[in-house]
């Protein structure tokens, strides 16, 4: 399965057209619940190996879109392809996942547990057991390999889950709101998880209302809102909606230098803002030098994802992103506070 | 695809049937039907007297002067040290030298004895329908030779005279013993399948339902649970039909005595086991995907009642059409699937053929696939709806019977 890149000119960018392989190719897809369209014709495409994340606030589809990519309900129109193949399920044993809504057999020691959905997998179960104390050694678990998980704190047991989402070196994981409910070390350790897996070629998408996540982590972004897919691309294509922002210090607060400045620049303190005048930074350099502004500084900052969010899906969409992000951590915040 | 199906069942039916059978919980599950069993064996034991004195079947003795006396002594003699029931002796006549007793009419005359003992101590006769020979022919030659010295050595043959049922007696006894048949499948079916009801709460509660259908078909989610249960229930018979047989080893208990079935125990058994499998697979695929719909235990708990009645009502519709047979009731009792094993274990006991119980079995099994696969379907549809962050998505039973807002 292979795209050229220029596809994701649906986002308005200039990307070097290459072939890439893709482990995930959706296409119009559309999923109703009753009279309530979660999914509305979404396209996305993850290159294999690529760190991919599905970026919008609560209820804008992501976790429909999830589900439909892994088979666990299918699509009213549209079409996937994960991994090769039409019927996500006949590649299951390729996949890994962990779900929002964590949770595995309060029974079941934290080793038979990540046997138990290794052997889901197809891993024989003697070889899952073996791995899966490996692994809780490696990760500086392995005095509750034999525990139950009801015996283990929350952290722990998110952590077990997580291994046995990975025992079986699945070539595609997906992660549907990963981060939630974990505290700042715990959300460091799977960013480096992540950053690992896909050092490794595995590809990783993952959804998240936390713009800071994707933008730290991903190589490409579909920013979703209201079951539509307004970008979906690299993250810097996103950035690159908006022109970047000029701050600017000088030493003359007056002169002819200040004809050179755009329109939008506006004075705050001691900076003029304005957005990088389309025709770039040295003839602007040239009139400022010329015009003896004695620019004592200059910066050009690049836009960020949640500006760029901003402007594709709009103030409400990232207003609710933000209440998104606010509720997860308050979640975390009391769950922690019972624990 | 399907290896791979029963491959992920196997994973799934594994982890459940170890969950169940090292659960604490599970010893009070084996222990709940032995309760009865217990306490009807000791009431037994001190009602036994009463009992023999009220239901004991009689054989008859007509032998020559005293040895028909010696032979109900012996029997009085040994009773208590007998396993199982001993049935009272009798004796019909003394004969003089040279007179001969005609058993064959003493029990064609319904005098109430279930067999006879004629001939002599040194070569006993004893003349009743088959099952009583099979059962008692031992039992006479012990007594007699009990009945010749205090000590035996050698014990004497007994000759075995069978008297030919009626075709009508026969065809009673046969719808006894297919009663029975039903009513055993009835009840273990009832005990057990009623369990599968609460099955996906367990993986709801805990969240793992949706890491199990990202990772295999719901329908090999579905099987997998079955096939656990089915498993527990057949430790569950085996614990409680080795504690019957225990009991009637010890003497507590007796055998029920039925007439023997048309296609032979052996067949009847196989097929009883046979079509237990089959019924608690058509009713517990039916009850997983109902409860499958339930998200809580007490969802699940105000389903018991309705499902409970449904499983009577289907077995009144077995035991009615056992009622009518060669009509269109049995034949519709026959092809609808919940009521099908009733209706065929019945059908074993009354005909011998046996090629129709591997069509039934077919049949049945086909629907077992086609009602997982049917409620793996709706479990999809509604209960895999929406995030934990959406709309609020109404998940479980409310989603099938609430119209949208």
């Amino acid at each position: 399965m292979k795209i050229q890149l220029g596809e994701w000119a649906v986002s308005g960018n200039r990307v070097d057209a290459a072939e890439v392989e893709l482990a995930i190719e959706a296409r119009s897809l559309v999923k109703r619940f009753d009279d309530f369209t979660a999914v509305d014709g979404i396209d996305i495409s993850v290159p294999k190996g690529a760190i991919y994340g599905i970026l919008g606030p609560n209820g804008a589809g992501k976790t429909t879109t999830l589900r439909m990519l892994l088979g666990i309900i299918d699509p009213d129109s549209g079409t996937r392809r994960v991994l090769g193949s039409d019927r996500p399920t006949d590649v299951a044993r390729r996949i890994g996942y962990l779900p929002e809504e964590r949770g595995l057999y309060p029974a079941m020691k934290a080793t038979d547990a990540i046997a138990f959905l290794a052997a889901l997998r197809g891993v024989p179960l003697a070889q899952g057991r073996r791995k899966g104390r490996e692994l809780l050694e490696a990760h500086g678990l392995g005095y509750a390999a034999d525990r139950q998980i009801r015996q283990l704190s929350k952290g722990m047991a998110q952590q077990v889950q997580l291994l046995g989402t990975l025992v079986h070196e699945p070539d595609l994981v997906i992660f549907d709101e990963p981060f939630s409910g974990l505290d700042a070390l715990n959300q460091g350790k799977l960013e480096r998880t992540i950053r690992e897996l896909a050092a490794r070629g595995t590809t990783v998408i993952f959804s998240t209302h936390v713009i800071a996540h994707a933008e730290r982590l991903c190589d490409q972004v579909a920013i979703i809102a209201g079951g539509k897919v307004p970008f979906a691309g690299p993250v810097d294509a996103a950035r690159d909606r908006l022109r970047p922002q000029v701050r600017l210090e000088t030493r003359a607060a007056d002169g002819p230098w200040r004809a050179a400045l755009p329109a939008d620049a506006r004075h705050e303190g001691a900076f003029w803002y304005f957005t990088l005048p389309e025709s770039g930074i040295e003839p602007l350099l040239r009139a400022l030098i010329e015009g003896e502004a004695g620019i004592l500084s200059l910066s050009i900052e690049r836009a960020g994802l949640h500006d760029a969010f901003v402007a594709i899906a709009g103030e409400a969409a990232a207003r609710a992103l933000a209440d998104s992000a606010s509720e997860a951590a308050q979640g975390a915040s009391a769950k922690g506070g019972r624990r | 695809m399907w290896p791979e199906k029963l491959r992920a069942a196997f994973v799934v039916a594994r982890r459940d049937f170890v969950a169940v059978i090292f659960s604490k919980t599970f010893i009070f599950f084996l222990l709940g039907p032995l309760f009865p069993l217990v306490v009807g064996a000791l009431a037994g034991t001190i009602g036994a007297q009463v009992q023999r004195d009220l239901d004991n079947p009689v054989v008859g003795v007509a032998m020559p002067a005293h040895q028909g006396d010696r032979l109900v002594m012996a029997r009085n003699a040994m009773a208590d040290r007998m396993a199982g029931r001993v049935p009272d002796f009798v004796v019909l006549d003394r004969l003089r030298d040279g007179e001969t007793f005609d058993a064959r009419a003493e029990l064609a005359k319904g005098s109430g004895v279930a067999a006879v003992v004629t001939g002599t101590l040194d070569a006993p006769v004893l003349t009743g329908p088959q099952e009583r020979l099979g059962a008692w022919e031992g039992m006479v030659s012990t007594f007699a030779a009990r009945a010749r010295t205090a000590s035996p050595t050698a014990f004497p043959e007994v000759r075995g005279e069978v008297v030919g049922t009626t075709v009508a007696s026969q065809r009673n006894g046969r719808v006894a013993t297919a009663q029975g048949g039903q009513v055993l499948l009835f009840l273990l079916t009832m005990l057990l399948a009623g369990m599968v009801l609460s099955n996906l709460v367990e993986e709801k509660g805990n969240k793992i339902i949706e890491v199990l259908a990202a990772a295999i078909p719901m329908d090999a989610l579905f099987l997998g649970k079955l096939f656990a249960m089915l498993a527990v229930s057949l430790v569950g018979i085996a614990v409680w039909g080795g504690a019957y047989g225990a009991l009637v080893l010890a003497g507590m208990r007796s055998m029920p005595d039925l007439a023997a079935p048309a296609v032979g125990w052996p067949a009847f058994l196989l097929l009883g086991f046979l079509y237990f499998a089959m019924a608690y697979l058509l009713l517990g695929s039916l009850f997983l995907s109902i409860g499958g719909m339930a998200t809580t235990v007490r969802e699940v708990q105000t389903l018991s009642m309705p499902v409970t009645m449904m499983q009577l009502m289907v077995f009144f519709f077995a035991s009615f059409a056992l009622a009518r047979p060669g009509t269109w009731i049995e034949w519709a009792a026959i092809l609808f699937p919940v009521s099908s094993p009733f209706a065929m274990i019945a059908r074993a006991a009354q005909h011998d053929a046996l090629l129709p119980h591997l069509v039934a079995l077919g049949w049945q099994g086909l629907w077992v696939l086609l009602i997982v696969r049917m409620g793996a379907q709706l479990f999809r549809r509604t209960v895999l709806k929406s995030g934990a962050g959406g709309r609020p998505a109404r998940r479980g039973l409310l989603a099938l019977i609430r119209k949208p807002a």
